[in-house]
């Protein structure tokens, strides 16, 4: 079939919250500010609550239930950003956002089990520090008064933040492979009226598999960005 | 007679790639890429974009110089479509792949089930009947592919091979495997569920073929004109009356009777997906007929009778 060619490559964090670049009048603006301002808070709050729930306990073990449901409720609210603000980058977008809605629902929520894991914070602090860094990119983006600072963390931090998200959602998805297996997980099988079967413990293989031509193409991505977008500091340097 | 002076631009980078000299005011410019073909031969003429612009559209090959707007002197920017494959070429691959793949699960051949199905045969008579139906579909698609299409673009991008036959062939082994499974689970409504069915595809599949040899009629051979279809003699062209491109339609109502037929899930999602496409295909080929006929008849719609 010859679908029309997909959209050239974006930027891998999703910039479905920054809204049309010609403006797209006061209340739409005002619209994307709020958003972001409320995600910005969420994530924070996020936060806090993990570092609260740390210096309680004593330990960092099981933190994840400190944060379950504004974990929930924040991740699941990015799906507003995949509405097609910016429909070029809606495919990358949607499929970031999908990934992390499909990390928080279908495998931590759904195998009780992997909620004790380390590796659940792992990529529960990889996300909070990312998006709260990127929220706030965004809100200060749209109120035209974005601090160096900000944008320097957004195009560095990544470099930590994304393998260490990317080794926490692995190995959360890893831990989870023998209970979907014994439990039959969101699997059906063969002989059904439908004549359809699936198998819930392949697919989250699959899914594993597919981190691996995915996550350097984005990586790299990055790096590229930050290149293109930090890179006037080395003109400063060299006038000096 | 004044002679023309070519040259010839890269889009990109404006490097000057080819000059002609003494070039016929009536020349065309599929003679022009001709040429620029001669000076280099890794750009065949099925690759090269010519344009006036170098973000304009691409010139046909029908185009004439002197009727261009350019001096004595013209200058054409070069786009690389990148390697070229014939239409041909990619459909005959694409369909003789499903042909083949299906084939292999309904004589169930070694590693796809468990090894005491080996070589058996399915006990449910829908079974025979939907690869007849499988395979008759591809085989008549193949031969109009050879025999009955009349194609107005000779090439398509090389990539499109890879994308197009991970679809189809990716589509029928999943449908086949199910189908031809030994835990098959056969329609609901057993005989009648399958007589209609079979009535819809078979229905269905003349009517394709109508629509594909009455828009083969509108057409010369070797030409590339563009007229507008409507019904003959033929009551399966009839439709035309309601909709723009009855083929899809039909082609659609196939794989609806295939599904009904084998009451198999991934039968019906081949069927939506190849119906989203279709309908995509459809509506663009509405707006270039209401953007060319001024008399387009308003009562079509592209795909469903006014609905869709």
């Amino acid at each position: 079939m010859s679908a029309p060619a997909m959209g050239t490559s974006r930027p891998a964090v999703a910039d479905g919250a920054l809204g049309r670049k010609r403006g797209p009048g006061a209340l739409a603006a005002a619209y994307l500010v709020l958003y972001n301002v409320v995600m910005t808070a969420g994530w924070l709050v996020i936060a806090v609550g993990l570092v609260r729930a740390y210096l309680a306990r004593g330990s960092y073990h099981g933190l994840y239930y400190s944060i379950e449901k504004p974990l929930k409720f924040f991740q699941t609210g990015a799906l507003l950003e995949v509405r097609g603000i910016v429909p070029s980058s809606v495919v990358l977008t949607g499929f970031q956002v999908m990934s992390r809605v499909f990390l928080t629902w279908a495998v931590t929520h759904s195998v009780r089990e992997v909620q004790s894991e380390d590796s659940v914070l792992l990529f529960v602090v990889a996300w909070t520090i990312t998006e709260i860094i990127r929220y706030s990119f965004y809100t200060f983006s749209l109120l035209n008064h974005l601090p160096y600072l900000i944008k320097w963390a957004r195009y560095t931090f990544f470099i930590v933040l994304y393998p260490m998200g990317v080794t926490g959602e692995l190995l959360t998805i890893y831990a989870a492979l023998p209970y979907v297996q014994k439990t039959g997980l969101y699997s059906i099988t063969l002989p059904n009226k439908y004549n359809f079967s699936f198998d819930y413990h392949t697919f989250l293989i699959l899914s594993m598999a597919s981190y691996i031509p995915l996550f350097p193409q984005l990586y790299f991505h990055m790096f590229r960005q930050r290149k293109k977008v930090l890179g006037h500091v080395e003109d400063y340097s060299k006038v000096e | 007679m004044k002679h023309y002076e070519v040259e010839i631009l890269d889009a990109k980078t404006k490097d000057k790639l080819c000059f002609l000299d003494k070039v016929e005011p009536n020349a065309t410019i599929g003679e022009i890429k001709s040429m620029f073909h001669k000076s280099h031969p890794q750009w065949y003429p099925a690759r090269q974009s010519i344009r006036l612009d170098p973000k304009g559209k691409s010139l046909k090959d029908e185009d004439v110089l002197q009727h261009l707007p350019v001096g004595t002197t013209a200058t054409f920017y070069f786009r690389d479509l990148g390697a070229q494959i014939s239409w041909v070429t990619v459909f005959l691959t694409e369909y003789a792949g499903p042909l083949l793949i299906y084939l292999l699960f309904y004589f169930r051949v070694p590693f796809i089930y468990a090894p005491k199905y080996d070589f058996t045969a399915s006990k449910h008579w829908v079974v025979h009947l939907a690869c007849m139906c499988h395979s008759f579909h591809y085989v008549k698609r193949l031969l109009e592919t050879l025999f009955v299409h009349r194609f107005s673009h000779g090439t398509m991008p090389l990539r499109n091979i890879f994308k197009n036959c991970t679809y189809y062939w990716g589509f029928a082994a999943w449908m086949a495997y199910y189908i031809n499974h030994p835990l098959y689970t056969p329609p609901t409504y057993g005989e009648q569920q399958v007589r209609a069915a079979l009535i819809i595809f078979l229905f269905c599949q003349i009517g394709n073929f109508s629509i594909h040899i009455t828009l083969r009629n509108l057409r010369p051979p070797g030409s590339k004109t563009r007229k507008i279809p409507y019904p003959t003699k033929n009551p399966f062209t009839w439709i035309f009356l309601l909709v723009s491109c009855p083929n899809y339609t039909y082609e659609l109502g196939s794989w609806l009777g295939f599904t009904l037929m084998t009451q198999c899930l991934p039968v019906a999602f081949f069927t939506l997906v190849g119906f989203i496409q279709m309908t995509v295909w459809a509506k663009g080929k509405h707006r270039s007929y209401l953007k060319e006929f001024r008399d387009y008849p308003p009562l079509r719609s592209p795909i469903l009778p006014f609905i869709l």
